[in-house]
């Protein structure tokens, strides 16, 4: 038995010191820095300036913007999707591997974030080019006459995506998965589920925490990602992220850029809520 | 119980997990109606026995046999074979009507039907009133209830319950054998019952299949079982026993004469007995009589008293015989004089009382 030492709470409180300043310095202070950035006016060059002003929000309720929302969302939404079906297999039967087995799938998982992102994304476009390696095996095979762009398009950008999105979904229902209790599959299949309505009636929703959690993770960052798109996608795709990106490196309009970043962050702030509504817990998305 | 039909019969089971053999030859008639307890040692292979039952396991070989049907290789939801878990294994997802059920929505069975024998379970098992509650809300004896009734739901040829109790108090265990025990005879359903609690499975069943090492050892009645056990293991595993090692002397229609430390004791004898091979002799505790005075008794030896344990209504004295043997004797305590350590004593008992028994202390898989 350990005994409960005296003033533990307010030493657990001292040893977190370092961890709370650095996230209020480097979170919360440029939290606030951007939003009050959104307020003010373009200056000259690379500069805000007095007054203060809705303005910058104002300009963001256009067609045009607007329209790159729901691009954004509708792809964010398909890739989380899409993460889920590819996912939640592949971290079901990593669950229920051998040890040995688990591990190497792991790697497989691991292992490509290791090189740098951008690095991976050109060899995706090696892939997917006209003379790239898919085309060639369509072609082989006699499925295409001639190479399908499949470059620069939204598939590319979505493929991208789930690519890069895919160990957010499988961790977290990995770690669920692995804490099954078998014995309720077990209990379903002896009161006469068949497997998949086992796997329907018990395992889904006992492991709906990580797809929650997954879902999210795996949503949240899409509508943000600008590179991806810049590589993968066609002229005519403008995610929110390369909204960004834009204003801030090309048109060099800091608050707008900040303004559209304020909005991105109020649409995060959303999504965990309804996460959070929906019975998700923090907890669940570290793994 | 003969004249009744078999319900469920295993025929050399066999299984092996990896190089590990975890049943070696299993062969059992279990009958209608009958409570029958799966008794013996953790690792004894009595969770494997039930769970190939139930189609969670498949055996390395031999069959298992429903009604006369092979039903070896029978999925788990296509029995008529239903389990109570050791943990319950409740879904925590569901409230208790829909865990009970569940078996029903499984089966497509109409709404009305469902909600109608929902209600009829839980008044059974008295959770009447507890429908819309989470398991995570039910004390541990209310969520062996759930389990019950949900496997009782589909009113199974055969109910196995592994160890159902275990996690419950004692107060709350004698209670629900009580229980248990009404419910399978009103019901009329075949119960095969796991515990490791001998007194359990005593006052429960209607026969007890004791396993060990992956074998039955003996199978039967609970009375049988305790006057009768036909190998040290049986003998020892159940109650308190003295196991008195000598030789068999002089074997003579239906006696023995067993040699002990001296003492010649007219035996019972048992088929298997070779003259001149050594023997053990099964003695109850409760069933050793001691005396100061040399008791007129064919089966008596003599010994000193080592020392004596006052436990309240009983008592527990040890003695040991010249050859070194210790016997423990367990008495009443009304009326007693103390017994003095030192002192020279007799031990006798009835013939009838002492049962020889195969020697299978050695015996490893």
């Amino acid at each position: 038995m350990r005994r409960p030492r005296e003033g533990s709470g307010r030493r657990r409180e001292l040893m977190a010191l370092p961890m709370s300043l650095y996230a209020a310095l480097f979170v919360g202070v440029s939290l606030l820095y951007v939003i009050g950035l959104s307020l003010f006016t373009r200056g000259d060059g690379f500069a805000a300036q007095p007054p203060l002003t809705m303005g910058n929000y104002g300009r963001i309720a256009s067609p045009l913007y607007l329209r790159s929302l729901l691009q954004s969302l509708r792809l964010a939404f398909w890739t989380a999707l899409l993460c889920l079906g590819i996912g939640y297999p592949f971290a079901y039967f990593m669950a229920k591997s051998r040890p040995r087995a688990r591990t190497w799938m792991m790697m497989l998982l691991i292992v490509p974030f290791w090189t740098n992102a951008l690095i991976r994304i050109y060899g995706w476009k090696i892939l997917l080019s006209a003379s790239g390696p898919v085309n060639a095996a369509l072609q082989f095979l006699g499925l295409v006459q001639r190479p399908l762009k499949l470059l620069y398009t939204d598939g590319a950008v979505l493929v991208g995506m789930v690519y890069a999105m895919i160990p957010f979904m499988v961790l977290p229902v990995y770690s669920n998965v692995e804490r099954m209790d078998w014995s309720m599959v077990e209990a379903s299949r002896d009161l006469g589920a068949s497997p998949l309505s086992a796997f329907l009636t018990v395992t889904v929703p006992m492991t709906l925490p990580g797809i929650l959690a997954g879902l999210v993770l795996t949503f949240i960052p899409s509508i943000g990602l600008f590179f991806l798109s810049d590589l993968l996608g066609g002229s005519n795709t403008m995610l929110w992220g390369n909204m960004v990106h834009n204003e801030l490196l090309k048109s060099r309009d800091l608050p707008f850029a900040a303004a559209l970043s304020v909005v991105l962050l109020a649409l995060t702030g959303l999504v965990i809520l309804l996460y959070r509504r929906a019975g998700g817990k923090t907890e669940n998305m570290v793994f | 119980m003969a004249e009744r039909p078999v319900l469920l019969s295993l025929r050399g089971l066999h299984k092996s997990f990896d190089t590990q053999e975890a049943l070696n030859g299993l062969d059992l008639d279990v009958y209608q109606g009958e409570f029958l307890t799966l008794l013996g040692p953790s690792g004894c292979g009595k969770t494997t026995t039930l769970r190939i039952i139930a189609g969670l396991e498949q055996p390395t070989s031999g069959r298992v046999l429903l009604d006369g049907q092979d039903i070896t290789a029978l999925a788990p939801e296509k029995r008529a074979v239903n389990t109570v878990f050791q943990n319950y294994a409740l879904f925590p997802h569901m409230n208790v009507a829909r865990n009970v059920a569940y078996g029903l929505r499984m089966r497509g069975a109409p709404k009305s039907e469902i909600s109608a024998r929902v209600d009829e379970m839980l008044e059974l098992v008295q959770l009447t009133g507890y429908e819309k509650r989470m398991p995570g809300q039910l004390s541990g004896g209310q969520r062996q209830r759930v389990a019950i009734a949900r496997s009782l739901i589909l009113s199974p040829r055969l109910l196995l319950l592994d160890e159902p109790l275990g996690a419950l108090d004692l107060q709350l265990r004698r209670q629900m054998q009580q229980e248990l025990k009404r419910m399978q005879q009103k019901l009329g359903i075949t119960f095969i019952y796991i515990t490791h609690d001998q007194e359990e499975a005593m006052s429960m069943s209607d026969r007890i299949a004791l396993m060990r090492l992956g074998r039955f050892v003996q199978i039967d009645a609970p009375r049988d079982l305790y006057e009768r056990p036909q190998t040290a293991f049986a003998a020892s595993f159940i109650g308190e026993t003295n196991l008195i090692s000598g030789r068999a002397e002089a074997v003579k229609e239906g006696e023995v004469l067993l040699q002990v430390a001296g003492f010649s004791l007219p035996c019972v004898s048992r088929d298997w007995i070779v003259p001149g091979e050594a023997l053990l002799l099964c003695v109850r505790a409760e069933r050793l009589h001691l005396s100061h005075e040399p008791v007129p008794a064919p089966c008596r030896v003599a010994g000193e008293i080592v020392e004596s344990h006052y436990a309240g209504g009983e008592r527990t004295t040890v003695v040991r015989l010249p050859d070194g043997q210790v016997l423990r004797a367990r008495h009443t305590t009304e009326g007693e004089s103390e017994p003095l350590p030192g002192s020279r004593v007799y031990c006798w008992w009835h013939p009838d009382s002492g049962v020889l028994v195969r020697d299978d202390r050695e015996e490893t898989p």
